[in-house]
């Protein structure tokens, strides 16, 4: 079986993984209570979509 | 070449898969709207708009067709008597799609599907559950008030006994 010969240095796997980031989501706002929100989905504050409430939201007691 | 591979197969073989749309489709048509997964909700999308287009044209060979497909009668009767109608002036695009977020558990992209014109009805379901729910919350309320008042009346002739929740 083939195995790795050298130990990889830190900054080779650092090197490595300099293309391996993750980017942010972009995130629109919600027009009826302002918190940012996942843009074509329904607000995860306050339920709306498109101008109406359309999930219901729990309160928090 | 994107050639011929059209449509959803959910991870299903055909008859599976037949029996989960008109599952999901009978489900729409009695409750106007389903929570499910986006694609579950793209796939139904055809399936109902088919229904529903045998619902306009209203003839005891629409209704037999629709039977065949639907699951139970009562969505066929409703199919027939309410939806139908409703939809007399619109040329398809009868149902609505809309993304909720990602369920907890597995990720998978969830959405709601349902019918247009059918804010009310689901307004309507919505303020009946609240209210069952509030009822449900007093009553347990009421229970636990009288739980409570047991237990005090026991620990006054028992002091040993551990009061476990005091407000």
């Amino acid at each position: 079986m083939p195995n790795p010969k050298r130990r990889h240095s830190q900054r080779r796997t650092a090197t490595r993984r300099a293309h391996d980031a993750l980017t942010k989501h972009s995130l629109s706002e919600c027009p009826n209570c302002h918190e940012k929100k996942m843009p074509h989905h329904v607000c995860g504050k306050c339920g709306h979509y498109k101008g109406r409430e359309v999930v219901e939201v729990k309160e928090i007691q | 070449m994107r050639h011929k591979v059209g449509g959803w197969k959910l991870g299903r073989n055909t008859a599976h898969r037949r029996s989960l749309l008109r599952n999901l489709a009978t489900s729409l048509i009695v409750e106007e709207r389903i929570e499910t997964t986006v694609p579950k909700a793209k796939a139904l999308r055809p399936q109902v708009e088919k229904m529903i287009t045998l619902g306009k044209r209203g003839d005891l060979a629409a209704r037999r067709q629709a039977a065949a497909y639907l699951m139970t009668k009562d969505a066929v009767r409703k199919l027939f008597d309410t939806i139908g109608p409703r939809f007399g002036d619109r040329n398809g695009g009868y149902t609505r799609i809309v993304r909720t977020g990602w369920r907890k558990g597995d990720g998978a992209d969830n959405a709601f599907i349902e019918l247009l014109g059918s804010e009310q009805v689901i307004d309507e379901k919505r303020q009946k559950r609240a209210e069952a729910r509030t009822k449900r919350a007093d009553e347990v309320r009421k229970q636990m008030e009288e739980a409570d008042a047991q237990a005090k009346a026991e620990a006054g002739a028992e002091p040993a006994a551990g009061g476990e929740s005091k407000e």
